[in-house]
């Protein structure tokens, strides 16, 4: 499903993502795990086509998509959260949803839109609340909000960019039984999360970064008990 | 809802028609000046309103209409003339948004801020340097009446045009490059190609408004059609109204208008002053337009009636 | 002619390198996008002719009056107008438009002001016309003398903020204005020094261009564009890049001005700052 060969990000001097490579199956479910600055937000960037890359190659469904603009990328049927979320807040809560139909591989408007959003809508947990602006939800029911909007086209891959981060206890069991809703209907799903019980919960798969390059991939058991991955987190003492 | 929207605009579209005829030919002067701004503030609002590029160029293609009006009526029909400017008003509009779009709006700000000026500093040039003269007289046999009627026609188009936008996908679109263009883009929409052709449209109208209204005088120079005053009043008339709303742009054009008929005509100095302190005012007192007080009021009314009901 | 032409570029980029570091403070620091910039600057001009023409006071006691004038009327500009804009803004992009049609508003109100009290003839006195030989060029002692105090002025500043602790907690605020408060800078009151410090430069450029060239009451609105031209081609808040920016489009400008049409100066700048835009919209110095 995605081919990373070699891929590489420089800002000016700064070198934020060193040769990586790494492949995502079809319906997979991927952990991508660093520290911070380690350059996972980065590759996600990169991948969606928010950020051009500097070296390699990225292949997504049998197509490169390195250097092909987001809205392109994303009409391919790749969807992401960001980091902070992101909402437009001049559209209504349906209208957010909507958007990405209406513009997506095969555009949807109209009655058959709002029907495809509502649907979205109340599969995040929304049901209802098309009508309403989108300053009238909390933070969880933003960030529902924007996976609402992202897996509403129905993508082939999804890239969540720390979606979990800042929920409660509550919350967050809630959100986890949604992406777990997702991986059994058969969606490839890569995350960067730092939430452990969510990652071991959900990926059997994890990719381990530190200081822009992949420093583990495999099992997530193994991989979090690796040397190298503990020693990237905690320091050198601890192994 | 709809049906009644389209009916009071079809109304008013003839009630506007018939208007010219009770009166004389000071009062289509008039009629075609507010018609003028209607369409401008209507159609710079067509671009800047949802992306929220503040365009100052509004002169440039005004001017640009104008003086092509002026070249080429010794040679051509008027209604050929038109096609033209429109084809010359939408190529610069091209280019100038392909330069300055991809950018940050700060840079298209300042852009068209001097775009007007560099315009008229080219054609200035190439008349006195190429044709050796500078200024040129227009005669073209139409009434005044026929001119605010052709003016009335383009804003038909204009409101039309942006209904339309406001119920189509490409509404949903420019709205959300107005918020936010990286979302926009990971939706699937092609930033760029949007706002270029909603530029491309807006400058288009504008470039006819000053075309149709070229035959009104009779001697045409560019420090005459490209004053830069047009773009502040258009701008300062879209926001007073609301640029967000399909009617807010008129709304704010015509009192505006007959504000600055008024104090033209009683304070000729001060014109300056009072446009300025109406700015200043309008970011103060009504940041979202006239048009959103209505909105306010509602939510109060509703709120008001909301408390006597618990 | 290549020679002196060099010169009397440079001593033009002198004065526009000078306003746009105000602009460039103003912007970088305080982060208002000030469009009634220019008119300080003529304000400054206006002031300075004034007790030239009427009071027969020295062209150079009014630029050291001019300075505490432009940063009081800046520095207040920013507390009664500026300040409720940024408590009120949602976002960035919202304080942008506000302030950007804001400052249209003043623009216009400073202009109509200037207009009904000195008219809209040319204003000038002259001083120091004496030509004087530089490197071969005939060069007004005038102008000469205002591209001194430009890169007096100018070098002054540069040092000031590499230097001085107050120049380090001003470019702290330029760099990350959400990390100043950390370490203790108090981010309004910093925009507020920058931005009549702003003021204080563009009201001594004001001062400097009224020693050499007359000037009109709507004048402010070309020192605002080409000013926002030399900010963009340095780089936001870079005052070395400004600097240099401002020296080449002087240059330019008069180059094209002797070379081609003086009325095409305009064009000429524009040409460059759409070229930067296309090739380094960070700025050429980046």
């Amino acid at each position: 499903m995605l081919k990373v060969v070699n891929l590489t990000k420089r800002f000016g001097g700064l070198v934020a993502v060193n040769g990586v490579d790494f492949d995502v199956e079809q319906g997979e479910v991927v952990g991508l795990l660093g520290p911070n600055g380690s350059g996972k937000s980065t590759v996600m960037n990169l991948i969606s086509g928010a950020l051009p890359r500097t070296l390699g190659e990225i292949d997504f469904d049998g197509q490169r998509i390195d250097g092909k603009p987001p809205h392109r990328i994303a009409k391919l049927g790749l969807s992401r959260t960001f980091q902070l979320v992101r909402l437009t807040p001049s559209l209504k809560i349906r209208d957010n949803v909507i958007l990405p139909l209406a513009f997506g591989a095969f555009p949807v408007f109209g009655s058959e839109a709002v029907k495809r959003a509502d649907a979205a809508l109340e599969q995040v947990g929304l049901a209802g609340r098309g009508d309403g602006p989108v300053q009238d939800l909390n933070y969880i029911d933003q960030k529902r909000l924007e996976l609402a909007r992202a897996i509403v086209t129905n993508p082939k891959m999804l890239l969540l960019d720390e979606w979990m981060a800042g929920l409660n206890p509550t919350e967050l069991r809630t959100a986890m039984d949604l992406i777990a809703g997702l991986r059994d209907s058969g969606m490839t799903i890569l995350l960067v999360e730092h939430i452990m019980e969510a990652v071991r919960a959900l990926c059997p798969r994890c990719i381990v970064m530190s200081a822009g390059t992949k420093i583990a991939d495999g099992p997530t058991e193994t991989v979090l008990a690796d040397a190298d991955v503990i020693e990237a987190y905690l320091g050198k003492a601890h192994v | 809802m709809k049906t009644f929207g389209i009916l009071t605009f079809l109304v008013l579209a003839v009630g506007m028609a018939v208007l010219p005829l009770g009166i004389g030919d000071y009062g289509h002067g008039v009629l075609v000046g507010m018609m003028s701004y209607i369409v401008l503030a209507s159609a710079w609002a067509l671009f800047s309103g949802p992306t929220r590029y503040v365009s100052l160029a509004t002169v440039a293609f005004f001017g640009i209409g104008a003086y092509t009006v002026a070249v080429l009526a010794d040679h051509l029909p008027f209604g050929a003339i038109l096609v033209v400017a429109g084809s010359i008003g939408l190529c610069v509009a091209l280019l100038v948004g392909l330069a300055t779009l991809r950018l940050a709006g700060i840079y298209f700000v300042i852009f068209s801020f001097g775009l007007a000026e560099l315009v008229r500093q080219l054609i200035t040039w190439f008349e006195t340097s190429v044709n050796h003269t500078l200024g040129r007289y227009i005669f073209i046999e139409v009434s005044t009446a026929q001119i605010y009627w052709m003016l009335l026609g383009l804003g038909i188009i204009t409101l039309g045009l942006r209904w339309w936008i406001g119920n189509s996908r490409l509404g949903l679109a420019v709205n959300a490059i107005g918020d936010d263009e990286t979302v926009a883009r990971h939706a699937g929409v092609n930033v760029t190609g949007v706002k270029l052709a909603l530029f491309a449209v807006s400058s288009v109208l504008i470039t006819l408004a000053g075309a149709i209204q070229a035959p009104r005088w009779t001697y045409v120079e560019p420090s005459i059609v490209f004053n830069p005053t047009i773009s502040f009043m258009t701008l300062v008339m879209a926001l007073l109204g609301g640029p967000g709303r399909l009617w807010g742009p008129v709304a704010g054009a015509v009192p505006l208008y007959f504000l600055f008929e008024w104090i033209a005509t009683r304070f000729p100095d001060q014109n300056a002053i009072i446009l300025g302190l109406v700015f200043v005012a309008i970011v103060f007192l009504v940041p979202g337009g006239l048009l959103s007080l209505i909105d306010k009021w509602r939510a109060r009314a509703r709120a008001a009636g909301e408390q006597a009901h618990a | 002619m290549f020679f002196s032409t060099l010169v009397i570029g440079l001593v033009l980029g002198g004065t526009y390198a000078l306003i746009a570091l105000g602009l460039t403070i103003q912007y970088g620091i305080a982060r208002i996008m000030n469009l009634a910039y220019g008119e300080i600057t003529i304000a400054g001009a206006f002031f300075v002719f004034l007790l030239v023409s009427s009071m027969g006071l020295s062209p150079l006691l009014g630029l050291v009056l001019v300075v505490p004038l432009g940063f009081a009327l800046s520095w207040l500009l920013y507390g009664i107008v500026f300040h409720p804009l940024v408590k009120r803004a949602s976002h960035a992009g919202q304080l942008e438009i506000d302030s950007i049609l804001v400052t249209f508003g003043l623009m216009f109100l400073a202009q109509g002001l200037f207009t009904m009290f000195f008219g809209s003839e040319f204003a000038g006195y002259s001083w120091l016309q004496t030509p004087v030989n530089l490197l071969g060029a005939k060069i007004a002692a005038g102008r000469v003398l205002g591209l001194l105090i430009a890169v007096l002025i100018g070098g002054g500043l540069w040092l000031a903020m590499q230097r001085t602790r107050w120049g380090v907690n001003l470019r702290a605020v330029a760099n990350h204005p959400e990390f100043a408060p950390l370490v203790g800078i108090n981010r309004n009151s910093a925009a507020r020094v920058a931005f009549g410090l702003g003021g204080a430069i563009a009201a001594a450029g004001g001062a400097v261009m009224s020693m050499y060239q007359p000037f009109t009451a709507v004048d402010g609105g070309f020192l605002t564009m080409k000013a926002l031209v030399i900010v963009i081609m340095g780089g936001v808040g870079n005052l070395g890049g400004a600097l240099m920016a401002g020296l080449m489009i002087g240059v330019v400008e008069a180059y094209v001005s002797y070379a081609i049409d003086p009325g095409l100066t305009l064009a000429a700048t524009y040409t460059i700052f759409l070229g930067v835009l296309l090739w380094r919209p960070k700025g050429l110095f980046a």
